[in-house]
């Protein structure tokens, strides 16, 4: 389910029947459906202009463009299976395509307002698997698969501008994410560093170990530490928050606070299997505040614990060990505050000024399992299994001084 | 000299015949009458002395020992010993001068061979010492040269055994290369193979998707389809455009366009943080420069020397920066220019700022390093007190810490109970309010109820009077209608009458008073059954009953005690309770009232 660009359709797609229907909030009585027949579909999105669907069908076989405007039907074909094969510009007027033609890679940029084919050149790699554009819409960061670390950068008009490749034989590249000032792209890999490459020279400019032992005494280490329960059951006093009684499974569970843990300290780690594929080690989730000064990552090798870097000093900011693996954290758009979950039953706050743990309330247990911010940064949306929860922000406050909620079936 | 001795000593001794025939053989083993000779010398020649000379000469041969003694001496270069001759038959008259002078000679001669003799001695011990000397040296160097031959066949030993394992570890480390040169070699064919294979399957897995694909587009499945209510409208607004090669050259620069942004605006960029970082370094150079002037007054020879430097360089940079400002920024000469002069300035301030501590490090007591003391110690206060600072700041906040936990458990029991408190009043209020509605509700349900209850008094005593009026009516038109015989009319009358004001309550009762006339009604009976009936169509087993009540009338009156209770179970609820309760009120009454008509 996608919301379109301009927030006026809604695009509902079952990918076992192969439709895709659109529903309007203008007009509750306009209605569309896509069938894609014996096509299958595989996935679908919007294209940035709201008016466009793209449709992937089944074995990747082609990406069908429908047209709400002039319902129209254009076709791509041999689009690649990959991770991350379909990218738009920021701003929308321009999407990358990978494609593999005859066992050979290919990257096609297409114009979204008509769907012209802009560029189409082949790129140096054995097993395309990502593509991604700069924000500022005019590079193309292009990488391998992790059988070989590579990443490609390719200007708009489709010159290579630079190759990267950080050693070789091991297993490569796990994650990409570029600044928002289009200045640094972080690589992260699977030996455990990201690589920050620069926008002037492409060559890199420093790249974060992640070690499991923290011994500069510079880094803020925040570790995740239960709160003792109150004393004695007899006590049951009304909780704060303005929800109402809560049961008493819930005030058994235990809260957990913040303490700063002293330097030097090892972090949890944990093994992976050496003889499985995709083994749970390296960078695997990398995110830049939107002030591009921080960036937040996580080590798969220590799943419990976010590190968050100073890109103005390029060191190692602070640490945060939660006592639950990270399901996912995610930076507000407007200032540097990060949220992290862990499928507990908190959400956990940082911001250079601090961090807090904040307990959702509910009836019984809530499992936090993803989280989105507001584009406004004022607020975030909690989802746990079937239910979601809206998270308030004062903005006038610190950060987590008040918490509303507001209950929904999903 | 040896052979000369050899001679002379014969010749001075001239004494035995053992040493007149050493005279004649001149070429003796020399050492061994050397060594005579020694012993002769160094013994004072007393006694040996005149046996010798006795044995040369004697009386008898004096001339020939003269002439033989001339000749030796002639032939060693002395001078004759005869006068010269004056005749050649002449005698050879013996020159004593001669003689006395050879004689002092050969003195003279023996105590330098004396002499050198000794000498000769000493220096034969001395060679002897030193002979010792040098072979124990040389047989200390013998050994030393043994022993140092040993050594160094046990280094060069070692040293093998040394370049053997060295000669292993390289060969382990070109075995280790190899091998791992090998797998790279094995890692890189299975690479090879794997996109080969890969290669493989994906071109057959293209073929799949290219007949899947065949049959797709093939099947013109109209399943494929998009079912849209209307058009929607571009997000712009504006209409779409076809597809021309103008649009696509239209593309084509708009895309030029946004690179060509993007590169200005990152060359703006760098431009700006190019000046800024100039405008730093000359603000460098500037105060370094001003840094290292003041440095006139110190006598130093160096300083003088980069004081020189400095000046020469100010006037150099106020060149420089006169040029800088009039050129562009980015010019290469001027950059290398910059970066030199700051480079040069900052080599100064290094060796000054090393002379300075060098300065410190050898004077302990003067002025300027108690100034570094003092200035330590209070570098050194004030980190203590910064420490100290750091420590309360951290008490305080584990107390704050304390007492918000305090405060959090302490206040839900305060606000707890308050607020327990305000809901408590709330509901009070509530109940409140509600105790006064229901109040108020009871008020008027008892209002109600009074009225009801006088209502239905006032209904009982109208009912007893309206009873009491009809009976005392019935009598009258019992009465009347025994008097006189007209059933049909009065009967209509009566019943029309009673129908209309009496109840369905009264009627049984009323039915009864009927049956229980006498027969003489008979014939109005059924016409009041029927006018019953019809005034009573509710009733059918009224109708029922009053037939068989009529007939029953008809054949006896035993039927009347049973048709009340056939009536009883006929009537419903109240009905019959009323009923039993108007029969059993009044069983007085209408026996009464009938034994009265009767």
């Amino acid at each position: 389910m996608e919301w379109s660009a301009d927030s006026l359709f809604i695009l509902c797609a079952m990918y076992k029947r192969g439709l895709v229907q659109v529903w309007s909030l203008e007009q509750p009585e306009w209605h569309c459906k896509i069938d894609e027949g014996s096509a299958g579909l595989v996935a679908s999105c919007w294209s940035p202009d709201g008016r466009h669907i793209l449709n992937t069908t089944e074995f990747h076989l082609r990406v069908t463009v429908w047209s709400l405007c002039t319902k129209s039907v254009s076709y791509i074909k041999y689009p690649k299976a990959c991770q991350q094969g379909m990218a738009f510009t920021r701003d929308g007027r321009y999407m990358a395509l990978a494609e593999r033609r005859d066992c050979k890679d290919f990257v096609s940029i297409f114009v979204c307002s008509d769907w012209q084919l802009l560029r189409h050149f082949d790129t140096d790699t054995q097993d395309l698997a990502g593509v991604e554009w700069a924000p500022n819409g005019c590079v193309l960061a292009v990488w391998d698969s992790c059988l070989e670390y590579k990443v490609l950068l390719y200007s708009l008009d489709g010159r290579l501008l630079s190759v990267y490749s950080a050693y070789e034989w091991s297993l490569g590249i796990k994650s990409v994410a570029w600044s928002p000032s289009s200045q640094f792209l972080a690589i992260g890999s699977y030996d455990g560093k990201v690589r920050l490459l620069n926008h002037v020279t492409w060559k890199m400019t420093t790249e974060f170990g992640h070690p499991a032992a923290i011994s500069n005494p510079k880094t803020v280490v925040y570790r995740e530490v239960e709160k003792s329960p109150p004393p004695g059951l007899g006590h049951l006093s009304l909780p704060p928050s303005r929800a109402g009684a809560r049961p008493l499974t819930n005030a058994a569970a235990s809260e957990s606070k913040y303490e700063v843990a002293s330097v030097p300290i090892s972090l949890q780690t944990l093994k992976p299997a050496a003889d499985r594929a995709n083994p749970r080690m390296g960078v695997g989730m990398l995110a830049f505040s939107p002030d591009s000064y921080f960036l937040a990552t996580r080590n798969d090798n220590i799943p419990n614990a976010v590190w968050v870097w100073d890109i103005q000093k390029l060191r190692l900011f602070v640490v945060l060990e939660q006592l639950c693996p990270v399901r996912s954290f995610q930076w507000d758009p407007q200032q540097p505050r990060l949220a992290i979950c862990t499928g507990g039953n908190k959400v956990y706050l940082w911001s250079p000024a601090g961090c807090v743990s904040v307990q959702v309330p509910g009836e019984g247990d809530f499992p936090v399992l993803a989280l989105c911010w507001h584009s406004s940064g004022d607020s975030l949306a909690l989802l746990g299994k079937d239910h979601f929860c809206l998270c308030f922000l004062e903005t006038s406050k610190d950060v987590g001084a008040a918490f509303g909620r507001r209950d929904s079936c999903t | 000299m040896g052979d000369w001795m050899t001679v002379t000593d014969p010749g001075l001794s001239a004494e035995s015949q053992n040493i007149s025939l050493y005279t004649s053989e001149t070429k003796m083993s020399p050492s061994s009458l050397y060594s005579q000779q020694v012993l002769c010398s160094s013994i004072p020649l007393s006694k040996n002395v005149h046996s010798f000379f006795s044995a040369f000469c004697t009386e008898e041969n004096i001339e020939q020992s003269i002439s033989y003694l001339d000749q030796e001496l002639t032939t060693f270069g002395f001078p004759s010993l005869y006068e010269e001759p004056k005749s050649k038959e002449a005698k050879k008259e013996l020159n004593i001068v001669a003689v006395l002078n050879c004689m002092n000679e050969l003195l003279v001669l023996q105590r330098k061979n004396l002499l050198a003799q000794e000498n000769v001695e000493t220096q034969n011990l001395k060679l002897g010492s030193d002979m010792d000397h040098l072979q124990s040296c040389y047989a200390k160097l013998k050994e030393q040269l043994e022993a140092s031959r040993r050594e160094i066949i046990g280094l060069q030993e070692r040293d093998r055994q040394l370049q053997c394992k060295n000669r292993n570890l390289h060969q382990l480390l070109k075995n280790e290369k190899d091998e791992v040169q090998k797998l790279q070699n094995i890692i890189a064919s299975r690479a090879t193979q794997y996109n080969h294979d890969m290669k493989r399957k994906e071109r057959e897995y293209n073929k799949l998707k290219e007949r899947l694909h065949q049959l797709v587009m093939n099947k013109k499945d109209k399943k494929i389809a998009m079912d849209v209510l209307n058009y929607v409208g571009r997000a712009d607004g504006k209409r779409g455009s076809w597809r021309t090669g103008k649009t696509e050259a239209r593309n084509e620069d708009e895309m030029y366009k946004i690179l060509l942004n993007d590169y200005e605006y990152r060359q703006k960029q760098i431009l700006m943080e190019n000046a800024e970082l100039k405008k730093v370094l000359q603000q460098m150079k500037k105060e370094m420069i001003s840094l290292l002037s003041p440095q006139k007054k110190t006598p130093r020879e160096r300083a003088d020397e980069s004081t020189g430097a400095v000046i020469s360089d100010v006037e150099e940079d106020g060149g420089e920066l006169s040029r800088e400002s009039m050129w562009d920024l980015s010019c290469e000469t001027v950059r290398e220019q910059l970066t030199n002069s700051i480079r040069k300035q900052w080599r100064i301030l290094k060796s000054h700022v090393e002379k300075l501590d060098n300065q410190v490090s050898k004077v302990n007591l003067e002025g300027f390093n108690d100034e570094d003391v003092i200035s330590r110690q209070d570098h050194e206060q004030e980190t203590e007190k910064l420490e100290l600072e750091i420590q309360q700041c951290k008490e305080m906040i584990k107390t704050q810490q304390q007492l918000l936990q305090q405060l959090a458990t302490a206040c839900d029991d305060d606000t707890t109970s308050l607020l327990r408190d305000c809901y408590l009043l709330e509901e009070k209020e509530r109940l409140k309010e509600e105790w006064s509605l229901f109040k108020e509700q009871k008020k008027n349900f008892e209002r109600e109820r009074r009225s009801f209850t006088e209502a239905a008094i006032r209904l009982g005593l109208e009912r007893k009077a309206f009873e009491e009026e009809r009976a005392s009516w019935l009598k009258q038109q019992f009465l009347n209608m025994t008097t006189f015989d007209h059933p049909n009319s009065e009967n209509v009358k009566l019943f029309s009458a009673f129908s209309g004001s009496s109840d369905q309550d009264n009627l049984p009762v009323h039915s009864k008073q009927r049956q229980k006339k006498p027969p003489s009604t008979s014939n109005g009976s059924p016409v009041c059954t029927s006018k019953m009936t019809k005034s009573l169509p509710a009733s059918p087993t009224l109708d029922s009953c009053q037939t068989r009540s009529c007939v029953s009338e008809h054949s006896s009156v035993s039927v009347l005690t049973v048709t009340p209770e056939e009536m009883k179970p006929d009537q419903v609820g109240r009905e019959c309770t009323s009923q039993t309760w108007s029969v059993v009120s009044r069983p007085g009454a209408q026996p009464g009232c009938s034994v009265d008509a009767l």
